[in-house]
């Protein structure tokens, strides 16, 4: 791809498809066509049926591709529509060695559907190496990671683990949904499969509903593009569209966004009336360190627990300038509640086990100006600190 | 009140209640249902209002600390919709280096219809109040001015706009209301290209008008129905979705462009450079006009192209492209020569830029 010697805030404007080569259009176009014109009966063009390949989907795909450094991308209806693709590598006998922590809907994904299909799976805790090879047996076919982990942003060191899923013939997935490719790049670490909900930071605007999958390796790339036209999962044009133009801010946004995570999460942190607050940002994280060492920054999404469930509904009835949503990744900052949202699927004991628990709460910081926020927090934890004590 | 940024990352949230949606949906209906005679829901017809159109014309008119909004099909719709306040007779005193196609409109299009306009330099004061006469209704500023970068003092200018009772109209396209907000300084309108910063991804092709006062925003509100150069719906969503990310795009235009200025400022190959200060505009006069085209053949990541304002860097050549419309003489007499360029800067990395002006000031230079 041309471009190659570009930085990465360079290469979201500028790449293949930078502009149009018939009219030098600098926006790609929308192919609303589903189906194409062949001159030859013998031998059909580049493009047939709009499900297999679109010239609009195609742009986004190289567009990840590029940035995740890998060599084949794939844009899916939804996170959700990537993730089941990938797992569709999978036969029945198969194991999934996966995160303990996992996002809700990949939970419920791998426990209610893949079961059906006689894939196996373990939940471990990543983070510790030795339970994850503890937990390898002779048919796992993939170790699948989040990083940071939702919701309570716990670090994985990607490339040991990795290393462990080659060491036994295993591949690596990578949700990389939280840092986007501005801030890690999991193929750099050894990864195999890079998905996203690109419904989330990569796309940015909370209006699109998209899912991309990124690999390095060109039999898997092959396997992956059969299965993405056989499933057929794939993201409409407009939406394939609307997610290239928030690619173009990626850079600016994660950059803000970050920033102001982490002053939002300093100010959380010292204020009496939050218990914990799980951020890799901070020194005393327990994987500060591989964070710093496999991403550019903790990103822009923490979770924070306040002393009690009614502190928590206390606090979120007054806050009033985050929008108190499921999802993340937008320019509003988004509150989440994940033991209602977000991982509403697991049970109690599930959750509890995962350290989520029903005062914790989730931040995805947003382009206001953080102090803005920070004045909007104050207010509503003062009322929680009114609540009599119990 | 919440700072700029973010009252920008909240446009249309919390402006429908029915399903919470973070985002405003896209009303295509062209009409409305009534439920009797003279019962409205507020909207009839989509020229006269359309909720989609509404949250954009709110969030602009918000932004800009006016009034009302209104959203235009181009940037040149809402200047022709603010014609609509004049008639024939009537004086405008307009500055000199000024868009082309504001020129062609003025000249080829309204002094047909009897509107006589007095182009002057507008930063300077004395300038302007030599021609105000008892016909002069409006004073229409480009602040910094397009191409050549010359700053009016906005409210020196409201002063003695007040004073005559003429109207004080001020095209905010190149600053955005995150640098400049006329409508504080005293002016009465603001106008905007909103396809360029606003819009910010080149890909929505609209204008925007802000005005104070009740009297002057019922008569644009007729006109702007009455005209029906109004933006469509999806247009509408697409300029919001654009002005979110405003405040950081601009931070990084301006970051880059102070730089690129000063890097253009030290370039042998370079004799002029017109930076204001603030925003991600420049102009700058390169040595010999015959290294103009290989210059611009030469880039590889800078477009050459006609427009400004938008996330990837662009550069324009004034003399054929966007001030074709202005004589030659005219043009030679105000500054717009053959060897100026107009460079939009972009969000890109500054370095990546100066690589690619470096290389291609090279090649012009050997190819003479």
């Amino acid at each position: 791809m041309s471009g190659d010697h570009y930085t990465f805030e360079t290469k979201l404007l500028h790449n293949k498809h930078k502009f149009d080569p018939q009219t030098g259009a600098v926006s790609v176009p929308i192919q609303h066509a589903s189906t194409y014109h062949q001159q030859n009966i013998d031998s059909f063009g580049k493009y047939d049926y709009s499900r297999s390949l679109n010239p609009t989907r195609e742009a986004v795909e190289e567009v990840i591709a590029d940035l995740e450094d890998g060599t084949r991308g794939f844009a899916f209806a939804s996170g959700m529509a990537a993730i089941s693709t990938a797992f569709l590598l999978l036969s029945q006998g198969d194991h999934v060695v996966i995160t303990e922590d996992v996002y809700g809907g990949t939970y419920r994904m791998v426990t209610t559907v893949l079961n059906r299909f006689g894939i196996e799976h373990t939940f471990v805790d990543m983070t510790d190496l030795q339970a994850v090879e503890k937990a390898i047996q002779p048919n796992t076919k993939v170790l699948y990671v989040e990083t940071p982990s939702n919701p309570t942003l716990k670090v994985t060191d990607i490339q040991a683990v990795s290393s462990l899923a080659k060491k036994h013939g295993a591949w690596t997935f990578v949700d990389n949904t939280f840092l986007t490719p501005a801030l890690q790049k999991p193929l750099n670490l050894g990864a195999d499969i890079v998905l996203h909900s690109a419904t989330k930071f990569l796309s940015g605007h909370s209006d699109v509903v998209a899912g991309l999958a990124v690999v390095k390796d060109a039999e898997l790339a092959e396997q992956l593009g059969y299965l993405q036209n056989s499933f057929g999962a794939v993201l409409g044009v407009q939406d394939c569209w609307l997610l290239l133009r928030g690619i173009k801010t990626l850079h600016v946004r994660m950059k803000h966004s970050s920033e102001a995570a982490w002053k939002i999460a300093s100010y959380l942190n010292n204020h009496p009336q939050i218990k914990k607050v799980y951020y890799p940002g901070f020194e005393d994280h327990p994987q500060y360190k591989i964070q710093q060492e496999q991403a550019s920054s903790a990103g822009a999404v923490f979770s924070f627990e306040l002393h009690s469930e009614e502190a928590m509904r206390t606090f979120v009835s007054h806050v009033e300038l985050p929008v108190f949503a499921v999802s993340l990744g937008a320019v509003e900052s988004i509150l989440s509640y994940p033991a209602k949202m977000s991982h509403a699927a697991m049970g109690p004991i599930a959750r509890q086990e995962r350290g989520i628990s029903d005062a914790l709460l989730r931040l995805s910081v947003g382009l206001e100006n953080p102090e803005d926020l920070i004045q909007d927090f104050d207010q509503a934890l003062k009322k929680t600190a009114e609540l009599p004590i119990t | 009140m919440y700072g700029l940024e973010t009252r920008l990352a909240q446009i249309g949230n919390r402006s429908e209640n029915a399903t919470g949606t973070v985002n405003p949906p896209v009303y295509f209906s062209t009409a409305y249902r009534h439920t009797g005679i003279g019962e409205s829901t507020g909207y009839d017809y989509t020229r006269t209002g359309n909720p989609t159109r509404e949250v954009l014309e709110k969030a602009i008119a918000d932004l800009e600390e006016g009034d009302r909004g209104f959203a235009c099909s181009s940037g040149m719709a809402a200047i022709q919709t603010i014609l609509a306040l004049f008639q024939s007779g009537d004086e405008w005193i307009i500055s000199k280096d000024l868009y082309g196609g504001t020129y062609r409109l003025l000249e080829q299009g309204f002094k047909k219809w009897g509107l006589r306009c007095h182009y002057v330099n507008t930063s300077n004061l004395e300038e302007i109040s030599e021609k105000i006469n008892e016909n002069t209704k409006a004073i229409f500023l480009e602040t910094p001015t397009n191409p050549l970068m010359e700053v009016t003092d906005i409210a020196a200018v409201a002063k003695g706009a007040k004073e005559h009772n003429v109207l004080l109209i001020v095209d905010n396209t190149f600053y955005t209301p995150i640098i400049q907000q006329p409508l504080t300084l005293g002016a009465d309108i603001v106008i905007h290209s909103a396809t360029k910063y606003l819009g910010g991804h080149n890909d929505v092709l609209a204008g925007a008008i802000v005005a104070k006062g009740e009297a002057l925003c019922a008569e644009l509100a007729m006109h702007h129905n009455a005209i029906g150069a109004v933006l469509s719906p999806f247009d509408s969503w697409l300029l919001m979705r654009g002005m979110k990310t405003l405040a950081l795009r601009i931070a990084k235009h301006e970051e880059n462009a102070k730089a690129l200025a000063s890097y253009l400022k030290e370039h042998e190959s370079v004799i002029d450079v017109l930076y204001p200060g603030r925003g991600g505009m420049i102009s700058f006069r390169i040595c010999d006009e015959t290294w103009v085209n290989p210059f611009l053949q030469n880039l590889n990541l800078i477009s050459f192209a006609e427009s400004l304002g938008g996330v990837e860097s662009f550069i324009t050549y004034p003399a054929t492209q966007t001030h074709a419309d202005i004589p030659e003489e005219v043009r030679m007499e105000t500054g717009v020569c053959n060897r100026l360029l107009r460079f939009s800067v972009g969000i890109e990395n500054v370095e990546d830029l100066i690589k690619d002006l470096d290389k291609a000031f090279a090649i012009a230079k050997g190819v003479r």
